[in-house]
């Protein structure tokens, strides 16, 4: 009785791992052939031998879905954005939330609820406006362009303040009687036992930046700013209409999108789901 | 859990705290700077254009009072897009919902091999929309892709981006398969957080486990289940946009999109910037709505624990 019932529940399991696991594998294994042989049989179930071919291809030629660059150039600003923002984020939010949590100050609630209305509107539903000015600003074209406009949004400060206001009183009592400022308090008791949680935002937030689409579209047409998540809107692009899509090429390019946060929130996972489900409540 | 009673509206605070009226706005000034410029006035422009009517050659804008928003509730097409938006939302969240909940019931369960299930499950959550997307056009592709193939043998022939239902199917699948992997870290942890001795009393008061889990488990995990809820109707209707627009590569004609994307039709390539801001103002409404109900929640999924 009870061995039938976990055979059950492993193939529940194994279903569930085939869901997940199969597209991107039939990605990859597609990646890995020529283009006329994925157009004549369909999509392939095992390896070929074009691997090292097409990811040379992809990433050192310039000129198959973008015209000057090539998919190197692309993960370098995949990196740019993904790093940037995260680190970005956590610094302005890690100061505001100490501002927040830690001072008594006029308009205090004010300045709170500005930051936190932030929540309410994703960038998606004023994306022309923000478009419009970040233009006017001059900054269409330019990293802080596409980084700073991103940063916007309060998440990193509200999980910030969630865990500030968690850490025990008696830490800052003790503190200000051995006469440390609010700098010195800052820097040597709240950053250090903040680490586990900067890393966990730092993973969630890094996978956010790196995965960002429809405002690195609006945000670069110079091509030596594209990201890696930008570059599949290219693919589209040069896709319609053409004989016989480079299909394999396309995959290689999903596959190298994909790849970084992948294997950071693999390496990362127990930081990674800890920063997810504690920065939500 | 110390800071069980957590409330938004910050009554909760420090018993000790700096004085000082300076150093706190110093250090709150990089996030006010970026949220006054990159936030209040953009999403002020937005209520301020969807008052107005901009002339096609930038001569200037004319209010219009409410037409905007008369304009849009009033146009089929409109219409049309908010119901595929609704039948779209539910099918995707209720879909990654329950395939998640039922992944993590039997994740819970079982010993063997159970850390290797939980990362093979929850890795896509790194995958961006995009790329799901992608990875969804080459599947679904009518000539090379084997979910098409597998259908054909079945006398379904497959059209993405011809036949309004079928490029429906597959984004709807897309966007689940994107979805399931947070769901799931979210009721795993849920369950991981019920105490083995309501397990234990559950076992022994209750033998079929069908209904253990429905009398015991599910009420437990409903304020998860709640709060997951209000992140899904969110994602089916802001995060998949990627997938939508990579699916329909660009080209949208007669296929379906959802609100957000019709915002972004209509301002970018439609150029009617006091539509696509009513639009906007709409879409704002509505997640005001959704975050309201959802903060409520976590207050009292917080008072719970």
């Amino acid at each position: 009785m009870n061995n039938k019932l976990h055979l059950s529940d492993h193939l529940v399991l194994l279903a569930g791992v085939f869901f997940m696991v199969t597209p991107v594998l039939l990605t990859f294994i597609t990646s890995t052939h020529d283009a006329i042989t994925i157009y004549r049989e369909g999509v392939q179930f095992l390896p070929g031998d074009q691997f090292l071919q097409n990811y040379e291809t992809v990433l050192f030629r310039a000129g198959g879905f973008t015209k000057e660059v090539d998919g190197f150039v692309m993960l370098k600003n995949s990196l740019i954005l993904g790093l940037g923002f995260a680190i970005g984020k956590i610094v302005i939010s890690m100061l505001a939330a100490y501002a927040i949590v830690y001072f008594r100050f006029p308009f205090a609630s004010l300045c709170f609820w500005v930051i936190f209305s932030t929540l309410l509107l994703p960038l998606e539903v004023r994306i022309l406006p923000s478009y419009e000015i970040v233009q006017s600003l001059g900054m269409v074209n330019t990293y802080s362009g596409l980084i700073v406009p991103l940063i916007a949004s309060a998440t990193g400060t509200f999980f910030f303040r969630q865990f500030f206001l968690s850490v025990p009183d008696e830490l800052l009592e003790a503190a200000r009687i051995d006469g440390a400022g609010p700098w010195k308090f800052f820097k040597d008791i709240l950053v250090p036992l903040s680490k586990t949680m900067i890393a966990a935002i730092f993973i969630i937030m890094f996978v956010y930046g790196w995965n960002q689409y429809l405002w690195p579209t609006l945000m670069t047409t110079d091509e030596s700013l594209f990201t890696l998540v930008r570059g599949i809107k290219q693919i589209m692009q040069v896709w319609v209409g053409s004989q016989i899509p480079a299909f394999n090429e396309a995959m290689a390019l999903a596959i190298l999108a994909m790849l970084p946060p992948v294997i950071v929130v693999i390496v990362f996972q127990s930081w990674f789901v800890k920063g997810l489900v504690e920065s939500d409540k | 859990m110390r800071q069980s009673a957590v409330h938004l509206s910050g009554a909760l605070m420090k018993k000790v705290q700096f004085q000082s009226r300076t150093v706190p706005f110093l250090l709150l000034l990089p996030q006010l700077a970026i949220v006054t410029i990159f936030f209040l006035w953009p999403a002020a422009e937005a209520v301020q254009s969807s008052f107005y009517l901009e002339d096609p050659f930038g001569f200037g804008a004319t209010f219009v009072g409410m037409d905007n928003f008369t304009d849009t509730l009033t146009s089929s097409d409109y219409g049309r897009v908010a119901r595929f938006t609704g039948v779209f939302t539910f099918f995707v969240t209720f879909l990654s919902l329950g395939i998640a909940l039922l992944l993590a019931v039997k994740a819970d369960k079982v010993l063997r091999g159970a850390s290797s299930y939980k990362t093979l499950l929850m890795w896509v959550y790194a995958v961006a929309p995009p790329v799901a997307g992608l990875i969804g056009v080459l599947l679904f592709d009518q000539h090379v892709g084997p979910i098409t193939e597998f259908f054909a043998l079945l006398g379904w022939d497959m059209q993405i981006g011809v036949s309004f239902f079928d490029t429906s199917f597959a984004m709807t699948v897309t966007a689940v398969w994107k979805q399931v992997p947070v769901n799931f870290i979210f009721f795993l942890s849920g369950l991981q957080g019920i105490s083995k001795s309501v397990q234990e009393a559950a076992s022994i008061d209750c033998r079929s486990g069908f209904r253990r889990f429905w009398t015991v488990t599910f009420p437990l995990l409903a304020p998860t289940g709640f709060f997951l809820l209000i992140i899904n109707i969110t994602y089916a209707f802001f995060d998949t946009f990627g997938i939508i627009d990579v699916v329909l590569k660009g080209e949208p004609g007669n296929n379906p999109v959802t609100l957000v994307y019709k915002v972004y039709l209509d301002g970018f390539r439609g150029n009617d910037l006091g539509g696509s801001s009513a639009q906007s103002v709409i879409l704002m409404l509505l997640v005001f709505i959704l975050t309201v109900i959802q903060f409520r929640l976590i207050e009292r999924r917080v008072h719970y624990t």
